[in-house]
């Protein structure tokens, strides 16, 4: 009736687990009790979880990403103290069998659902108002895409307390993923939470490609846009052409454990090699869909907060564009090790290292933005400095092991793990911090709390690199990654210095806690009034903080790019508060994306345990909502003029020039 | 004032760190292979910081210089673009990444693992099978095999020839130089040579499951042919035999921590029946 599902799936014998599992649960169930007794639900419904406004769908990909980052860090903090114990004699904590779900799930919780939601969050609030737009081109399958990625964070974390999670790394090589090695549901977990949440990212793509090229404001040709928006529809691209490579390999590594398929297992002609090679062929991509956003944010928040046109904006677009093309032949650095031969590992290694041209030319440019600037502090500017500084430092780290011969010493060492997380963590992680102190006030209206946001910034990058640098000595050492026993004594000096630096970025995350709470207490001392608290250069300062639900009453005619300087500068603000107005026709929100989700959710964990009446009902009901859906002709509204009069007139006497 | 501690605090630490390095495997190599492969890591990454210090020099100079205290730095709000610059910023980069492409290109060559060593000595040959969650070490030529622990005299070429019984790792010996991944069904060859003696641990580079943690063995390289023979006669004189396939897949059963043992007679082409395993069912 239930499938492999039965009550002894919890896992009642392990402490650990059901204590975190519990306190979870007491979480969700003091959060709803809180909504409860607020009676928010009705405000929570239609104001957020039905909402196909991009700015609302981009605070909760920001959230998701917070909230799954907790766990993820949790996790890291386990390892490391894992680690420290079982290199000076000790057995530690975790057994093999959960200190092994616990970097798997680290690994694909930190890429897919703190990373990803980040990148997408970003993108979604930011993209529209750059380019001028009301919204995105496709606002339901906005709001798809994020209940598609929330269920699958849901899902993961199910597989806490209802059976287990994949022990097999984040990218689960076959045949150690294959049926006869991990007959567990743990890599069934894994599957379907990475097509749940791939699928929405797929659309996410389709998305945002059809709105940057047919839904910019009149005048804005292609390099007028700025460089979020370039950045932006490089992802993408990315996006669409690799996605589809994952969704393939976890649908063929589907067919072998469920349908006795042969694809990669190592007996009937499987070939574990060609999932390696299709696993990265998409990876590989995936973490620069990762990192260009970021760069991004980091051209916009230079410029800025340099008071200063961004210098070599052409050079910067005609790199972003030769990384997006790269990017695709590269993918055999992550196996070198392999056996491919001299050959073709001296072809990947040569185009590997043509990466960093671009990378290094995007740099300078940002180092020549600040050159004969006006540089001001914020705690943006100064996460972009920690960025250049550190990201330079993991650059370096990767050029040395796109040296194939280098890298057959290096392969799967904790040097590997520290350049991976250099780049992450010192590219994308502080580039979304970054951007978070950039938008806020865009997006709530009132500005972060600057003292706590420069301490979170001293914590987390002196903590990074107490953090990691240790763990570059230990891989020259000889340390290989993913050990929980048994470690040799020698490396317990640099691992002990390693999860101190762990703390430290605790402590940062704690900083950044403490800092949205005093934030939101001084809140009224912060608004941010005119829309553009940092002086702006691009079109998403011209609207208010927050803008209006149609962001912007009159599309902007565009002349140049920064066209918001331009104006500024011209003090032609006045052309974008012109006081004519015509309808505005609004898509109303709609339930139909939490549904169909939900339903996935269901179809996805009824796949994991077998419970096949489950799968079939959860199936049809999603066929069945699309059919629903399609025949909905209503899903407009129109906003009146007199409507916008109002909300206009509302925000400019919130207003006061201060230029 | 506390920018000085500061500095100070960072080269002490950057020394500890660095003393670290120092004893590690890879800056201590014994064997051949490995020497290249440091001077290699060495090379490039000296080539590297020309980039990268300069960069970092400049995120704080110019942070420095610019920040909006300092109103007697010069402000060129409207400069956004330069010629010359631009040529710099990608001819500098395009000069330094040729000069390492050439390097990588090389060394891929000379240091590819299936490359047979030149040597004027009779190389010796290993046929090496990953088990859950054991290495298994097969001598050919001399009828003996071992588990976790490998043997072999100073300054011979080791042709290794490698594979898997069950799921993906990767054959490592960290002060002899290259990794390369054991796969079932499939034989990768391997040559190091050991030129000092002594003995260095040896595990796998990649995940197998919960049981890999203790996937280590022992490479020791003998101080001469005499003191290696001995050895041989050593584990001839074991008791227990790995005569039939039956024993094999005995052995092969998963075990969480496996000691070193001595097989004093090995099946006939035992390494390419594992292979042959995963190929015809």
């Amino acid at each position: 009736m239930f499938g492999k599902l039965t009550l002894e799936s919890i896992p009642y014998n392990e402490p650990i687990i059901m204590v975190t599992y519990s306190f979870i649960i007491l979480i969700m169930l003091s959060v709803f009790g809180v909504i409860f007794y607020l009676k928010r639900w009705q405000y929570l419904w239609s104001e957020w979880i039905t909402s196909v406004d991009h700015k609302k769908i981009a605070v909760m990909y920001i959230l998701l990403a917070f909230i799954m980052l907790f766990r993820g860090f949790t996790d890291a903090i386990m390892m490391r103290v894992q680690q420290v114990l079982a290199s000076s004699g000790n057995v530690g904590f975790l057994p093999p069998h959960h200190y092994d779900q616990i970097f798997t799930a680290h690994g694909v919780i930190m890429i897919f659902f703190v990373a990803m939601p980040l990148v997408i969050g970003f993108m979604n609030l930011v993209l529209p108002l750059q380019i001028g737009a009301r919204d995105v081109a496709f606002p339901f399958l906005n709001n798809l895409s994020f209940w598609l990625t929330a269920s699958a964070a849901i899902l993961i974390n199910v597989s806490l307390g209802i059976g287990e999670f994949a022990q097999t790394g984040w990218l689960a090589y076959p045949p150690l993923s294959e049926i006869q090695y991990s007959p567990g549901v743990g890599v069934d977990y894994w599957i379907w939470s990475l097509q749940l949440s791939g699928i929405g990212t797929t659309l996410t793509a389709i998305n945002f490609l059809v709105t940057v090229i047919k839904m910019r404001a009149p005048g804005m040709t292609m390099f007028k846009m700025p460089v979020f928006t370039w950045t932006s529809l490089c992802t993408n691209v990315l996006i669409l052409v690799s996605f589809p490579v994952l969704t393939l390999t976890l649908f063929l590594l589907t067919l072998d454990r469920y349908f006795d398929f042969h694809f990669f297992t190592n007996d009937f002609g499987g070939n574990t090699m060609m999932y390696v090679n299709l696993i990265w062929i998409w990876g590989h991509p995936e973490v620069y869909i990762l990192v260009l956003p970021v760069f991004g944010i980091f051209s916009e928040i230079v410029a800025t907060f340099s008071k200063k046109s961004l210098f070599g904006y052409n050079s910067l677009i005609w790199a972003t564009i030769v990384i997006t093309i790269l990017s695709f032949i590269v993918w055999l650095h992550h196996f070198f090790t392999m056996g491919a031969g001299a050959n073709v590992n001296a072809f990947f290694g040569i185009t590997t290292m043509i990466i960093s041209v671009p990378t290094g030319v995007k740099i300078f440019n940002w180092l020549f933005t600040m050159y004969q600037g006006r540089i001001y502090m914020h705690s943006s500017m100064l996460w972009t400095i920690g960025f250049l500084i550190t990201f330079s430092v993991g650059g370096m780290t990767g050029v040395l092991l796109s040296l194939p011969a280098a890298d057959f010493v290096l392969h799967n060492s904790l040097f590997l793990v520290a350049h991976f997380h250099n780049v992450i963590i010192g590219g994308v992680v502080f580039g979304c911090f970054a951007g978070l102190t950039y938008w806020f006030p865009k997006l709530f209206g009132f500005i972060l709390d600057e003292m706590w946001g420069k301490r979170a910034f001293w914590f987390w990058v002196i903590g990074f690199f107490v953090a990691f640098m240790p763990l570059y000595i230990l891989g020259f050492m000889g340390m290989t990654r993913r050990l929980s026993q048994n470690i040799d004594p020698e490396y317990h000096s640099m691992l002990v210095i390693a999860a101190c630096g762990s703390v430290l970025i605790g402590i940062g995350i704690l900083c950044q806690i403490i800092q949205l709470y005093v934030s939101i207490k001084n809140s009224r001392q912060n608004i941010d009034v005119t829309g553009d608290p940092w002086d702006g250069r691009t079109l998403e300062w011209s609207t208010a903080s927050p803008p209006p639900v149609y962001n912007f009453a009159n599309i902007p005619i565009v002349k140049s790019k920064d066209e918001f300087w331009r104006m500024k500068t011209l003090q032609q603000e006045n052309i974008l508060q012109s006081c004519i107005y015509s309808k505005i026709f609004m898509p109303k929100n709609t339930g139909f994306g939490f549904f169909i989700s939900f339903f996935s959710l269901l179809f996805s964990f009824s796949a994991v345990w077998h419970i096949w009446w489950l799968l079939l009902f959860s199936l049809l009901s999603i066929i069945y909502l699309f059919i629903l859906k399609s025949f909905k002709k209503n899903d407009h509204y129109i906003m009146s003029i007199k409507q916008i009069k109002k909300i206009e007139k509302n925000n400019k006497t919130r207003e006061m020039h201060v230029k | 004032m506390k920018k000085k501690y500061f500095f100070k605090i960072l080269l002490l630490i950057g020394i500890v760190l660095s003393l670290s390095a120092c004893q590690s495997s890879l800056f201590n190599p014994q064997g051949h292979i490995a020497i290249e492969q440091r001077l290699l890591i060495l090379i490039s990454f000296f080539m590297m910081l020309m980039i990268v210090i300069p960069v970092i020099l400049m995120t704080i100079v110019f942070s420095i210089k610019y920040s909006f205290s300092n109103k007697n730095a010069k402000y060129s709000p409207n400069w956004d673009h330069s010629k010359k610059i631009e040529m710099f910023i990608w001819i500098i980069p395009i000069f330094i990444i040729s000069c390492l492409a050439v390097l990588s290109w090389k060394a891929t060559y000379k240091l590819e693992p299936s490359r047979a060593l030149h040597s004027f000595i009779k190389p010796i040959k290993i046929d090496v099978i990953a088990l859950d969650w054991k290495w298994l070490f097969i001598y050919p030529d001399y009828n003996i095999a071992t588990i976790n622990q490998v043997v072999f005299p100073i300054n011979t070429p080791i042709v290794f020839r490698i594979t898997s019984n069950s799921v993906m790792n990767s054959f490592f010996i960290p002060s002899l130089g290259s990794q390369i991944y054991a796969m079932a069904g499939m034989e990768k060859k391997l040559h190091l040579i050991g030129n000092v003696s002594g003995s260095y641990k040896g595990f796998s580079a990649n995940y197998s499951g919960s049981g890999f943690s203790n996937m280590k063995f022992r490479a020791i390289v003998k101080i001469n042919n005499t003191a290696f023979n001995k050895w041989i006669t050593i584990v001839k004189r074991s008791n227990h035999s790995l005569n039939t396939m039956k024993m094999f897949y005995y052995i092969a059963q998963p075990y969480h921590k496996y000691d070193i043992e001595y097989f004093s007679s090995v099946h006939n082409n035992l390494f390419k029946k594992v292979i042959k395993r995963f190929k015809n069912n």
